[in-house]
């Protein structure tokens, strides 16, 4: 076993991460997301995600992929084998520990004297390169024998990264397939029980049933296929595009229609659009392409038209850094339109919660009639993670649509009818029974404009809000992890869910020796948020708030709503997902300063 | 199945006079004489005086944002192509505001039908000029006169590939009726560009100015040569003519996409959950 990683507990025997340092253009998501899938094929717990410098080629980027017989849900703060592809990469020779091992090509990029560094590590010059061209490979293949030559040195079985290599040519490249087999197999038996490293651990005979691997953006992009979404209109922005990009991808299939608009503000107005006539329907951007919906958003809780909105947090201001990752718009769709109207937030804590998460946004949006928003991150879009089995039961599909039957035996529809609930009925246009109106303007219960200050519009303004009652039972309580009876505890919502819940292991397997408890509560329903969910802070001694961001916009949301203002906070803003390690760090420090 | 009792009769808020209620009148003929189904038809409208007219008919309607008719309109279209998807709404509203949408619906080819009333100034907002707005008029924001360049809306439709681009008058009923039928009828994107007086703000562009200068296009005037027609919607000044300038026989975006050749895509099976498991393999 490499490492032994960070989690202490003795169960875990599996947990190394590989790194790929190299520039834009040498091939490195597709040698992270081979490496994801061999493993992953195994019965293996795969976490992979991504640094990436925002340009198409050069620069330095990574891809991490950090392999656990146990479920994992963030990246690793140290890495145990790091392939080098470019000079640059040596700015991750600080990452690894003492036994870890470096694979290069000197002949391709060489690295200024690595082996002063690791003394007890493995640094591993392979002609990656040559055994390419001597094989019938261009230089880009040396990639793969890369690849080959870590599971080499693992003792993992070949057979599954030839057979990945086959499928992902097909039929119609089968002779490049076969070229890249090839260098695989010697990339491969170059290392295979010739090379001698500190013995890492072997990995031979594994046979796990396989699991699926899926990123963020396709998991978002699966729940609205698994809730029948037939329409999509977005304007390209990283880290959002993946959802239109797979969606379009099953267009032909799934019969959901991929429009790319000509900006966010028609996005948003041609999903409500759609929406209205009758068709699940989605946009999806970044902070800077919502700013641009504000005012559709708006439109949507006048309308009362059911709408899903996914915003992909990355840093901002402005352009700010585009392929890094943050929380920094919390605050922000919370309240972005003008006027007062209910929406429901909701950030899911993992890949996995990302697809039941939009399942559910589209019955929480037919059901209240109001905008829904997911509220994910780069780091949520980007990264991928293995899953055992989505449980496609329990999505259920609710429309919340009066038939042609029902709208029969209705003597007088009224598009914007006043209810106990501030849900009106919801018709189609198209029905032979009545007409459907929407109005931006204030409006009667017919959807017609009106001024009637006096009685209509304070009971619409009533009715719109009186949605939030509802809203407010949908949100769900947070995840609590840990010890009952911590008296401290750490709060966090969305994406870092991963890092935390390791972080509260590795707290508590600590401080046992001081009898000091440590649970988390993780919020994934952000808005509208229940008092009734933050219980627990009373029997907290110390809380702290733990955010991708710099003003602690959660730890806000909580004092606004429930009067306790928590100072100690923990916050990483400057463009990389949270480790495990540095939340344990800041705690303790936060503890030691009182 | 439709008459123009059964279409309804409002109070409006229009001035006495304007431009608009020549339009809602030539509409409505329209309507009744193709003899279309209302509960398939769906008007959307901007924000404006002009984007208030589904508001005086009984039908299905989405009145937006301002500059946000086109987008909203597609969205219905794609939804459910079996409805007519009519747009009502001003020269400020479309041209203006919504000038990105405008382009880009042109380009997209949705079967939809925009009727833009377009008097060259803004009246709800109370006088400024508009994008259409005659160089030199002067106005309480353009105290000098406008400075810019009007935007050809004819112009821009051709050179865009629109499928369907006609000018009329809100003063002369009849041709204006056949164009929004014409426009219905045709399948792809139709402009009607609607010279309409604005009693209030625009002194200069009145009922007189547009009546003594619109001419009829001649009956061998050839729609489908661009370049002819270019000239034609780039005519403005001592005569304007009106008619349909041009028409383009290419397909329309709900045909183009494929996905709602034999079914509107609301009609179409959605029920999601057990239809994706087949998809999880492809993630193995």
């Amino acid at each position: 076993m490499p490492t032994g990683l960070r989690a202490k507990s003795s169960s875990v025997k599996i947990d190394f991460t590989i790194k790929i340092g190299g520039e834009a253009g040498q091939g490195l998501v597709t040698m992270g997301f081979l490496f994801s899938k061999v493993f992953a094929r195994k019965g293996l717990n795969v976490f992979s995600n991504q640094a990436i410098q925002s340009r198409i080629r050069g620069g330095h980027n990574c891809f991490q992929i950090r392999v656990s017989d146990t479920r994992v849900l963030a990246p690793a703060a140290s890495t145990d084998i790091l392939i080098a592809l470019d000079r640059e990469s040596s700015c991750h020779l600080k990452e690894l520990k003492a036994n870890s091992i470096v694979i290069f090509d000197s002949t391709v990029a060489p690295l200024p004297s690595p082996e002063a560094l690791l003394p007890l590590g493995c640094i591993l010059d392979i002609p990656l390169a040559r055994i390419a061209s001597e094989n019938g490979g261009n230089k880009i293949m040396s990639n793969i024998a890369a690849v080959a030559a870590v599971l080499g040195l693992l003792e993992y079985d070949i057979n599954v990264l030839s057979e990945l290599i086959r499928e992902s040519f097909g039929d119609k490249d089968k002779a490049v397939g076969e070229v890249n087999v090839k260098v695989a197999q010697a990339g491969y038996d170059f290392v295979f029980k010739k090379v001698k490293c500190n013995k890492l651990l072997s990995l031979s005979g594994l046979n796990g049933k396989g699991k699926i691997l899926v990123s963020g953006s396709e998991a978002v992009a699966l729940g609205a296929l698994a809730a029948g979404c037939q329409f999509i209109s977005a304007y390209p922005m990283s880290p959002s595009t993946g959802i239109m990009t797979y969606l379009a991808s099953k267009e032909d299939d799934y019969h959901v229609v991929v429009e790319q608009a000509e900006d966010e503000i028609a996005s948003i107005n041609m999903a409500l659009g759609a929406s209205f006539a009758g068709a699940r329907s989605m946009t999806a951007s970044s902070g800077g392409g919502f700013a641009l919906m504000a005012e559709g958003l708006s439109l949507a809780g006048m309308v009362e038209t059911p709408i899903v909105i996914v915003v992909a947090q990355r840093p901002g201001p402005a352009t700010g850094l585009p392929t890094r990752t943050a929380q920094e718009d919390l605050q922000f769709v919370i309240h972005a339109g003008h006027g007062e109207f209910p929406r429901m937030v909701l950030a899911p804590a993992t890949i996995e919660e990302a697809f039941f998460a939009t399942a559910r946004a589209f019955n929480i949006a037919d059901n209240y009639r109001a905008p829904v928003i997911i509220l994910t991150d780069q780091f949520i879009a980007d990264s991928y993670m293995t899953v055992d089995d989505i449980g496609l039961k329990a999505v259920s599909v609710e429309r919340n649509i009066l038939s042609d039957e029902e709208l029969k035996d209705i003597k007088e529809y009224k598009s914007y009818k006043i209810t106990k609930s501030g849900v009106p009925p919801r018709a189609l246009p198209g029905n032979p029974y009545c007409f459907v109106t929407a109005d931006s303007d204030e409006h009667d219960e017919t959807g017609r404009i009106t001024e009637d200050l006096d009685l209509t519009r304070p009971e619409m303004v009533k009715k719109r809000n009186r949605k939030n009652v509802g809203l407010l039972r949908e949100a769900r309580p947070p995840i609590k992890y840990g010890p009952k009876d911590a008296d401290n505890c750490l709060i966090g919502w969305g994406s870092t869910y991963g890092a935390l819940k390791e972080a509260i292991d590795l707290l508590n397997s600590e401080s046992r020796k001081q009898h000091e408890k440590v649970a988390l509560f993780h919020f994934s329903d952000v808005w509208p948020l229940n008092e009734k969910h933050f219980g627990f802070l009373k029997k907290c001694k110390f809380a702290a708030v733990v955010e991708n961001n710099f003003t602690g916009q959660f730890a806000q949301l909580i004092a606004e709503t429930t009067g306790k203002i928590i100072k100690s906070k923990i916050n990483k803003f400057n463009g990389l997902p949270f480790e495990a390690e540095e939340i344990v760090k800041a705690y303790r420090r936060l503890k030691k300063n009182g | 199945m439709v008459d123009l009792g059964s279409l309804g009769k409002y109070e409006t808020a229009w001035c006495p006079g304007c431009g608009d209620f020549g339009i809602l009148d030539a509409l409505k003929d329209a309507l009744v004489k193709l003899d279309v189904d209302m509960h398939k038809v769906v008007f959307v409208s901007g924000i404006g005086q002009a984007a208030k007219l589904p508001q005086y008919i009984n039908c299905n309607f989405f009145n937006g944002l301002h500059g946000r008719a086109l987008p909203v309109a597609t969205g219905i279209k794609i939804a459910n192509k079996e409805l007519s998807v009519i747009v009502a709404s001003g020269d400020g509203d479309i041209y203006g505001e919504g000038g990105n949408h405008f382009m880009h619906a042109i380009r997209r080819n949705i079967d939809i039908t925009v009727i833009v009333h377009n008097n060259q100034v803004y009246g709800l907002t109370k006088g400024q000029a508009s994008p259409t707005s005659d160089l030199g008029f002067v106005t309480k924001v353009q105290t000098h006169g406008v400075i810019s360049e009007p935007v050809h809306p004819l112009g821009l439709a051709v050179t865009l590939g629109a499928a369907f681009a006609a000018r009329s008058f809100s003063g002369d009923r009849e041709h204006l009726s056949s164009m929004i039928q014409e426009g219905i009828k045709h399948k792809g994107f139709s402009l009607i560009d609607v010279l309409q007086p604005c009693v209030t703000f625009n002194k200069k562009n009145n009922f007189v100015w547009y009546k003594q200068r619109v001419y009829k296009l001649m009956a061998d005037y050839d729609a489908h040569d661009k370049y002819k027609a270019l000239e034609k919607a780039l005519e403005w000044g001592d005569k304007i003519p009106i008619g349909i300038i041009y028409q383009d026989g290419r397909p329309a975006y709900e045909d183009a996409c494929g996905l709602m050749k034999d079914k509107a895509l609301i009609y179409q099976d959605a029920r999601g959950p057990s239809r994706i498991q087949p998809i999880f393999r492809e993630f193995l």
